[in-house]
């Protein structure tokens, strides 16, 4: 019995003393679901190229901002933008990462994918409740082609703090007066109606099994797992398909020099073919580091994913932020952030 | 001339603790230690709900105890479609499991031959160790369809008249988590009711069947009084767990802040709201709130805790009265 106890003690000990090796330098980060699938797949390809293991958790954009403010994860995801006072109360740096379109994605029988058309007063109808059936006369008068069943409409919004759903009520408010004063522009509101799912992944999937839902995502969710969507009418009053093309278009304008902390938002840009709900997801990070060699091996990340993540984000259906905009970021990193020394401070970038 | 050792005693040196004396010091020692341990770690969590959840009271009154308005953005909180939702599916968890689970340990215990009765009473302690979200995953993916495929519809074609199973199909929804609920704790009302029964004398169940009665008659009248401060504490037992359970039911009750009529319908519960909510809230007002919601179920839990030893005191003194 003393035999094994002291070989049990022995193998405590030794495990104990082999685990600092064994974890290898890991970045933790965590919040918004709107990029999920990008970082997913950056975090998986540096791993390969460079052993560095980045684990990035999807729990929304308020809880990326509730994180990153206590310091728990290195870095914060969100599509929540946050305004330069705010940066400077918390100490973050903020920087856009990509840009991506949210897509209103459907489950009716019979009807696939850009069939069915909204206007932004249909849409705002349909999540006020003023629109409860699908075979409602508004939403047949602008899809005289598509075959509307008598059928309840049931809404599937996020249940859990979503810059998904800031960009998506900045939106409506932009569009509809009644929706800003009733309901307002917030990552979680007092939805009139429908039922909530956490993260796009649960809309993605409640919409998938509820006839005759309606829901909104990020692109990249519809796509990937072949959910409908509808076409929007965009600020020009045309229809359009969302895709690389459309939020492009709208991203195309965005002057991302006189902003602030990079504060922007992409709602119902103006032109032609632009995609009416399009949005940039950023990252925060603390000015001043207390680890070096994380903060450094961060936004060498960080800087691979501008540089080497394009191809990855295009087949994602994401808009990959312009060079010029990245020069704008890697100034802002080498002002911004810094690493604490007994000696004074010293910058981390480049 | 005194004997030695009353003579030391006489002088009063005080003497040192034998070896097995300084053990049970510390014995009892350590004991004692952790006994005041759990009374400590309750007053501290009770300390800080009360803390946290002030301003969030005292913004609101007694009314947010009635309000069901939750409303991140004007900052509006009402706690009264989560409790509602909270007392709505457990109800529906307790009428559903709480019959099931006798008559299965009634079988269990009664009519089953050995070898089938200790397979499925090793099956359903399995049930009871499967971890509660996995209960969500099954619920979302393959029970909630199911739910809206056939069950919905059917209640509500034939039972469509009462407001209870009115309103779309949505699978998701008040019923399937209170059903789901029901699945999770009957593996504890029917172990704990197998194991009551299990421990009716023999002799009590021969005199009955010596006199005549049959099988059903021995069961309603001698096993099930025998049993029946046993079976109370087990569904308090079940209660307790339906109350605070929470991944299962995130996952299934649509987490919708409205109080609805129908059980088809989208609610939430507390425990769902918060495992959404408090990781994001941010504003003072909103997490004063949310603690104002546990704080609500920590005390519902509590009396809960309470009334069910009075009752369970009450029953034993009478049961032991009577035999």
């Amino acid at each position: 019995m003393k035999k094994l106890a002291t070989l049990f003690t022995l193998l405590c000990g030794l495990v104990l003393l082999a685990a600092p090796v064994w974890a290898a330098l890991t970045i933790n980060g965590a919040g918004a679901s709107f990029p999920y699938p990008a970082y997913a797949k950056w975090a998986h390809q540096y791993h390969e190229l460079h052993k560095v293991k980045i684990n990035y958790q999807s729990i929304g954009s308020g809880g990326g901002i509730a994180q990153i403010k206590a310091k728990t994860v290195d870095f914060g995801g969100s599509d929540d933008p946050l305004k330069v006072e705010d940066l400077d109360k918390s100490g973050l740096v903020q920087f856009p990462t990509l840009i991506g379109g949210i897509v209103p994605i459907i489950n009716i029988k019979g009807v696939t994918s850009g069939q069915l058309q909204l206007t932004p007063e249909v849409l705002n109808d349909i999540f006020l409740k003023k629109i409860t059936k699908w075979n409602d006369p508004a939403i047949a008068k602008i899809n005289p082609n598509v075959k509307l069943p008598d059928q309840a409409i049931t809404i599937v919004h996020r249940s859990d703090g979503s810059g998904t759903t800031w960009i998506f009520t900045n939106y409506l408010s932009k569009v509809s007066k009644e929706w800003k004063e009733k309901v307002g522009n917030n990552k979680s509101v007092s939805w009139p109606t429908g039922v909530g799912a956490k993260g796009n992944e649960g809309v993605a999937n409640n919409v998938k099994q509820v006839d005759g839902a309606i829901g909104y995502v990020e692109y990249a969710y519809a796509a990937i797992n072949k959910i409908p969507f509808a076409k929007l009418a965009n600020a020009a009053g045309k229809y359009v398909d969302p895709g690389m093309e459309s939020f492009s278009a709208a991203a195309a304008a965005a002057d991302w020099k006189n902003a602030p902390g990079f504060y922007m938002v992409l709602t119902n840009q103006p032109g032609e073919k632009s995609w009416p709900i399009v949005g940039a997801t950023f990252i925060l990070v603390h000015k001043d580091q207390m680890d070096g060699d994380k903060a450094k091996t961060m936004l060498k990340f960080f800087d691979w994913c501008f540089k080497h993540g394009d191809k990855v984000a295009e087949e994602l259906h994401y808009v990959p932020i312009p060079d010029s905009v990245v020069e704008l970021i890697q100034t802002a990193w080498s002002k911004n952030i810094r690493l604490m020394e007994r000696t004074g401070y010293k910058p981390l970038w480049p | 001339m005194l004997p030695p050792e009353t003579a030391s005693a006489a002088v009063n040196y005080p003497a040192p603790r034998p070896r097995h004396l300084q053990a049970d010091a510390i014995f009892k020692g350590l004991t004692v230690i952790g006994a005041i341990i759990v009374p400590v770690i309750m007053a501290g969590i009770v300390w800080e709900l009360l803390a946290g959840s002030l301003p969030a009271l005292q913004k609101f009154g007694v009314r947010f105890f009635f309000t069901e308005a939750w409303n991140p953005v004007t900052q509006n909180f009402g706690a009264a479609s989560s409790i509602y939702g909270t007392i709505v599916s457990t109800a529906i968890a307790m009428m559903l499991a709480v019959p099931m689970s006798l008559v299965i340990a009634l079988f269990l215990v009664e009519l089953a031959p050995p070898w089938l009765s200790k397979v499925v009473g090793t099956m359903i302690e399995l049930l009871a160790a499967i971890p509660s979200i996995i209960y969500g995953m099954w619920g979302l993916f393959i029970f909630a369809p199911f739910m809206s495929k056939y069950v919905q519809p059917f209640l509500g074609d034939t039972l469509g008249f009462l407001p209870l199973f009115q309103g779309p199909p949505l699978g998701i929804g008040m019923l399937t988590a209170g059903i789901i609920l029901a699945f999770m704790i009957l593996p504890f009302i029917t172990a704990i009711c197998r194991d009551v029964f299990a421990l009716v004398p023999p002799v009590m169940k021969e005199s009955g069947y010596g006199i005549g009665a049959t099988t059903w008659e021995v069961t309603y009248k001698v096993t099930i009084p025998y049993g029946a401060v046993g079976v109370l504490g087990a569904v308090f037992l079940g209660l307790g767990r339906a109350l605070g359970e929470t991944m299962a039911v995130t996952f299934v009750i649509g987490n919708t802040h409205r109080i609805s009529a129908s059980f088809f319908a989208p609610g939430n519960s507390i425990a769902s709201c918060l495992a959404n909510e408090f990781a994001e809230a941010t504003e003072p007002t909103y997490v004063s709130s949310l603690i104002a919601l546990g704080l609500v179920l920590f005390v519902f839990t509590f009396v809960v805790q309470v009334v069910s030893q009075m009752l369970l005191r009450r029953m034993y003194r009478s049961w032991s009265l009577k035999i």
